[in-house]
Parts: C-alpha cells; sequence; structure tokens
C-alpha cells in the first residue's frame, strides 16, 4: 500500500517537469505542434526537420490524421495550424474561433492506376471515360469508349473492377472534384467531398490500400497520389486536359495546371485548378494549403511559423521536386508573401 | 502493505486494502459507464435527425448528409456469423482433441500454438488476409462452376475481397478464444461423467458426447464469446472486406461492416451530423457486443455453478450394470 503510494507521489512529481534542453538563457525551444492532410505528410517531415537544422531551438511536430481531422484540430485550437488538401468550406471557416488563412505550400497530382493483364501500353483517358467507369456505366475494359481513346491497344474483354479510397481523403477529394467538372452526372449524381457514396467499386483504405488492391486485381483501375506512383514505381494512364491533349502527370505539367490560376487567384487562395486551362497542364492537379489563424494567441509562435513559411515558399521549393511534389509557382508565392504580412506577429 | 497503527491491529490494514482493490473494480464500471453515456451524448444530434429510420435506410452519403446504417449492421451480422460458423467446428475440435484424446506430450505445445494465434495483431492478419488469403479467395472464386454462381449466394465478379474473406479471417482469429473456453469448460466437466459413461460401456467416442452434452451451456458461451469477439473486429476485416456499403446475400460482394466504417471514416468526417453518425454507429455496436459477451458470460458462469443440479444420465447403480 505504502509502495503503491510512493509510486504515484513520484510519477506525479516528474510528470510536469521542464522541457528545456540546456542552460542556455538567450535561445529559449519553440514547440509548435500542426496536423493535418496525409498526402503532404512526406515534404513537411523534410521541410520542418530541414528548418530545425537552420534554427535548432525551433520544433515543429506534425501529425498526418487526415484533412478533417486537421481541421478539426485547429478549430478546437489544440494545434497551432492545419494542413489541408481540400480547402474548408465557408460553413466551417464560420464555425471556427477566429478568421482562417489558407496558404498554399506545393502542388499534387493525382493519377489513374490500373492492371489489365497482357497490356503493357500506357492508356488514354479522358475525363468523361473515367467518370463513366467510376459511376459504373463502362464496365468492361474493352468498351469502344475506351477502345476509341487507345486505338493501337488490343483491350480484353474483362470487367473492370473498380477500386476507390474507403477512407475519407484529399485525395479522393481531388479526383471527384475532377470528375464533378467533367460530368454533370457524376456531379449530380455523387457529388464532391472527402467521403462520396461511390456508385461501384471496393474501397482500400489509404494510397497503399488502393495501390495494394490494384496491383493485385486483374482489371481493376484506382487512382493514387503522384508522389506515391513515382515512388512505388506504378504505371499510370494519362488524363486529357481541357485543351484536348493527352497529358502524363508530371512536376512540368502540374505546374502548368497551377501556372494558368495566378492571374484568377482570389485573395483567400481557395481554388480548384482540376480541368485547368492551358497547354500541358495535368488536369487532375490539387494545391495544398497549411491553414493559419490570421490573428493567433501565440504571438512568439506565429512569428517563427511566418519565418518558416517563408523559408518554405522560397528555399524549400526545392525539396519539393526531389520528393515528386510541383513546386508552386513564383506568381503564386508573390501573392502568398503579402497574404503572411497580414499574419498578427506581435 | 499494513500501516503501522497506534495500538491497533493490521484491521486497519486490511480495510484499506479492501478499500483500494474496491475502488479499482468500481473504476473500470465506471469507465465503461462513462464510455456509454459519451457515446449516447455525441450521437443524439444523429439520433434526433434519422430516428429510427437510421437502422433501415441503406443510403450512406456524407456528402448529401443523408446516413443510413443498415449496410453496416447486416455487414457485421453476415460476417460475425459465417465466423462462427467456419470457427465453430474447428474450435470444438481443438477443445475436444486437446482435452479428452491428445497424446500427453503433444498438449503443452499445442496449447501454446492455439492461443499464439490470438496474439497475433489484427493488422498482421490484415496484412496477411491482403497478401495471401484474397488471392486465394480470388482463385476459388474463378473457380465456382457457373451453374453455381447462379445462386445469389455466390454471385458477383471473382474480385477476391468480399464477405467470404473477411469471414475466414474472422474465424481464423474467433478460433483461440472459442478453443481455450470451451477446453476449460470441458475440464471442468466432473470425472463422473465420462466414468459413468464407460461404465456403461460407452465408446471413447459417446463418452466424449457425453461430457460434451453436460458441458453444453459452457460450450454455447464459448461460441458466443467469439461470436462476440468478431463482431467487433476492425483492422484486419477492414483490409479483405472489400469496403462496399451495400447489402448483399453474396459471399463474394463486397460488403461493410461497423467497426470498419467507424475507422476509416471517423479522421475526416468534418461536420456535425457525419460525426454524430458515426458515434450513433459505436453505440450500436457498444451496445450488441456488450449484450452479448455478458450473455456468453453467463452462460459459462452458470456451468460452473455446482448448486445447480444436473440430470446425470449417466450414473447408474453398480448392480444394475454388472447384472
Amino acid at each position: 500500500m505504502l509502495a503503491v503510494a510512493c509510486f504515484v507521489a513520484a510519477g506525479c512529481g516528474s510528470g510536469g517537469g521542464n522541457q528545456g534542453q540546456g542552460q542556455e538563457p538567450a535561445q529559449q525551444t519553440i514547440q509548435i505542434n500542426g496536423a493535418g492532410a496525409t498526402f503532404p505528410f512526406p515534404i513537411y517531415s523534410k521541410w520542418f526537420d530541414e528548418y530545425h537544422k537552420l534554427h535548432p531551438n525551433v520544433q515543429i511536430n506534425y501529425q498526418s490524421v487526415g484533412s478533417g481531422a486537421g481541421i478539426r484540430q485547429l478549430v478546437n485550437q489544440t494545434v497551432f495550424f492545419g494542413a489541408t488538401d481540400g480547402p474548408m468550406t465557408d460553413e466551417q471557416l464560420q464555425g471556427a474561433p477566429g478568421k482562417i488563412l489558407h496558404l498554399p505550400t506545393v502542388l499534387g497530382a493525382v493519377v489513374p492506376v490500373y492492371r489489365i493483364d497482357k497490356v503493357d501500353a500506357q492508356l488514354k483517358f479522358s475525363g468523361r471515360v473515367l467518370a463513366d467507369i467510376f459511376l459504373g456505366k463502362i464496365t468492361r475494359w474493352n468498351d469502344p469508349a475506351i477502345a476509341k481513346l487507345n486505338a493501337g491497344v488490343t483491350l480484353p474483354d474483362t470487367n473492370i473492377t473498380v477500386v476507390h479510397r474507403s477512407d475519407g481523403s484529399g485525395t479522393t477529394y481531388v479526383w471527384v472534384d475532377y470528375l464533378a467538372k467533367v460530368s454533370p452526372e457524376w456531379k449530380s449524381k455523387v457529388g464532391v467531398g472527402t467521403s462520396p457514396s461511390w456508385p461501384v467499386g471496393v474501397g482500400g483504405k489509404g494510397n497503399e490500400g488502393v495501390s495494394g488492391l490494384v496491383t493485385q486485381s486483374p482489371g481493376s483501375i484506382g487512382y493514387v497520389e503522384l508522389v506515391y506512383a513515382l515512388q512505388n514505381k506504378i504505371n499510370h494512364g494519362q488524363v486529357q486536359n481541357a485543351a484536348g491533349e493527352f497529358v502524363t502527370a508530371s512536376i512540368e505539367s502540374v505546374t502548368a495546371a497551377a501556372a494558368a490560376t495566378a492571374a484568377t487567384m482570389p485573395s483567400d487562395f481557395r481554388v480548384s485548378i482540376t480541368n485547368a486551362e492551358g497547354p500541358g497542364a495535368y488536369p487532375v492537379s490539387s494545391f495544398t494549403w497549411m491553414l493559419f489563424y490570421e490573428n493567433p494567441m501565440d504571438k512568439t509562435h506565429a512569428k517563427t511559423m511566418v519565418d518558416f513559411m517563408r523559408w518554405a515558399l522560397t528555399d524549400g521549393q526545392k525539396f519539393a521536386t526531389e520528393l515528386g511534389y510541383a513546386p508552386l509557382p513564383t506568381a503564386v508565392v508573390q501573392l502568398e508573401m503579402s497574404a503572411l504580412d497580414t499574419i498578427a506577429v506581435k | 502493505m499494513r500501516r503501522p497503527a497506534k495500538g491497533r491491529s493490521g484491521r486497519a490494514g486490511d480495510t484499506g486494502f479492501r478499500f483500494a482493490t474496491g475502488a479499482f473494480a468500481l473504476a473500470l464500471v465506471l469507465i465503461v459507464a462513462a464510455i456509454g453515456f459519451e457515446l449516447v451524448r455525441q450521437s443524439m444530434v444523429s439520433v434526433r435527425a434519422f430516428g429510427l429510420s437510421f437502422w433501415r435506410t441503406s443510403t450512406w452519403d456524407p456528402i448529401a448528409g443523408e446516413f443510413g446504417a443498415l449496410p453496416f449492421i447486416w455487414g457485421t451480422l453476415y460476417s460475425s456469423i459465417l465466423a462462427l460458423v467456419l470457427a465453430t467446428p474447428v474450435a470444438l475440435g481443438i477443445a475436444v482433441f486437446v482435452s479428452e484424446l491428445c497424446p500427453g506430450w503433444l498438449k503443452q505445445p499445442l496449447v501454446f500454438l492455439t492461443e499464439l494465434l490470438a496474439a497475433i495483431p489484427s493488422i498482421v492478419y490484415g496484412l496477411w488476409g491482403i497478401f495471401v488469403l484474397v488471392p486465394a479467395v480470388r482463385s476459388l472464386q474463378e473457380a465456382t462452376p457457373e451453374w453455381l454462381r447462379q445462386v445469389p449466394l455466390f454471385s458477383g465478379p471473382p474480385l477476391g475481397v468480399g464477405m467470404l474473406a473477411a469471414g475466414l479471417i474472422l474465424a481464423i482469429m474467433v478460433i483461440p478464444f472459442t478453443s481455450s473456453v470451451a477446453r476449460e469448460v470441458l475440464k471442468s466437466v466432473p470425472a463422473a461423467q465420462r466414468e459413468g459413461a464407460y461404465a456403461l460401456g460407452a465408446t471413447r467416442f459417446e463418452a466424449i458426447r457425453a461430457a460434451l452434452y453436460f458441458a453444453r451451456t459452457g460450450i454455447i458461451g464459448a461460441v458466443m464469446l467469439g461470436f462476440g469477439r468478431a463482431l467487433g473486429e476492425t483492422m484486419a476485416v477492414t483490409m479483405v472486406i472489400g469496403n462496399n456499403p451495400q447489402v448483399s446475400a453474396s459471399l463474394f460482394a463486397p460488403q461493410y461492416t461497423m467497426a470498419a466504417v467507424i475507422a476509416n471514416e471517423f479522421t475526416e468526417a468534418a461536420d456535425e451530423l457525419y460525426l454524430a453518425a458515426l458515434v450513433e454507429i459505436g453505440l450500436v455496436l457498444f451496445i450488441v457486443t456488450l449484450i452479448v459477451n455478458s450473455l456468453s458470460r453467463l452462460l459459462i458462469w452458470s456451468m460452473a455453478q455446482p448448486t445447480r443440479r444436473r440430470v446425470a444420465a449417466v450414473v447408474v447403480p453398480a448392480e444394475e450394470s454388472a447384472a
């Protein structure tokens, strides 16, 4: 009985102890927490790591729990910043205790992946064809609509197994946002969101679940992040863009999709760049945003994060290409630098 | 630990000990009650919005804000019952073999290996399921003859993922629980039962049957315990079931369970109604699992009651059988 009491007392004593490293009165350790989207997690990890090397007293922690959870935690003020692949809706913004700013950080893309036995060629898809496949209207690979786009390829008469995400996801959001733009039927029947009610198909958990199911199931088609497809060397198809060209997703084609938007960028940066106009643009591209309060309570944290963002938007962009993300166009970066000035750091 | 009480016996220590352990026991009950309370509280929005139609509707559309839990309830019950059907014969077989037929040197290793199945984490089962079980089930589905495919139970394209894969993986996960409880239950059958059966001239198999009959309540309890376990299984199921919220009788169709939908969609559920709907599904799962587990415990305990008189069908006076 006494031993138990001793343990409890000892535990309580050390729990609330100081976290500071050494006896440096000049440099105080700044620890900032953020949470949000899983898609940009690799590049954010890299950035926080590199920034820590430049500023050893700054420790930024990021939990990749998903865009929705990140938004929730930011609104509840349990984290300092959030991250999301799909911009917050007006209702969500109104429900927040303060004004929230969206700041794009990098660009990503979503690619269609497929596995058809005896077909190794890179297939071409149009937006309408993809929408019809995911709606369940096109059910076999040798359907005339697909065959028309892929003249030189012999497509087998097998069932198309549609694979989608079972978990709510920003990747899904970008994909269905694109499908809604190219197919009025998709827009009215299913709509746009992170967890749509899929008309057909099986669900895999995460990018890895989808790619696992696709690689294992003959005759299947799914969608994954470009970064994921590149790093795991998965074959992906070409998608027809608004200009009528068939484009393979790559750093250049994704940046081209964003470049056109700089001229018409809304002041809150909440813009969808799927189905972008312009030559060479990959149609299923998207910004990913970090979310900050315009007037946060902790001014030290605010100053640090603003400094971090200025670094990430300039020097940090070179790490993006190494990891497969497309860097932001310069015009967008300039607009963001002025937006960063509005965050209250004093 | 005795407190040095002035001039008293260690009675203060005893009372203190009883109080402390009683507090721990009470704390556990309070935690369960608190979980239930919190589930009810968080799901009120959805309960008010949908009422009883939540249980009847099949649409699960987060974008439109329409939520119906029927596909998940169906999927959970179907997969759990399928797991029971597949696992019970195997688990009872293991229990009977280990307690009655097994040579002594084999008993401990066999018990150890069966318990080991229970120690494997659910997610590892899921990974094994994706890479080994699903392709195997897909080959099985492709080998199904065309005439059998016409039966609704076996209809649908050969995807591999689906109810059958989920049922198989749940069966494997449930076997160690059912078999270990059944083994304990069989051990508690009084020796008099078996001896009496042999005395009447029963064969080995008939004596085992008599023991099984005696232990039937406990065995039903063991089976229900496995059922309760299968109801709540999440990660292994969500990786092989296909995650498609549809109500389908086919073993080959991809379907969805309550635990799987909560695990998949909870982090991204941004608006209140969506969250409340998921919590309501959690509440349903909580209540169902509580009921099933309580019932199974009651059945197992009732077997252990020495006061209850059993119809001893085999105890006969010695002179009669000798005559």
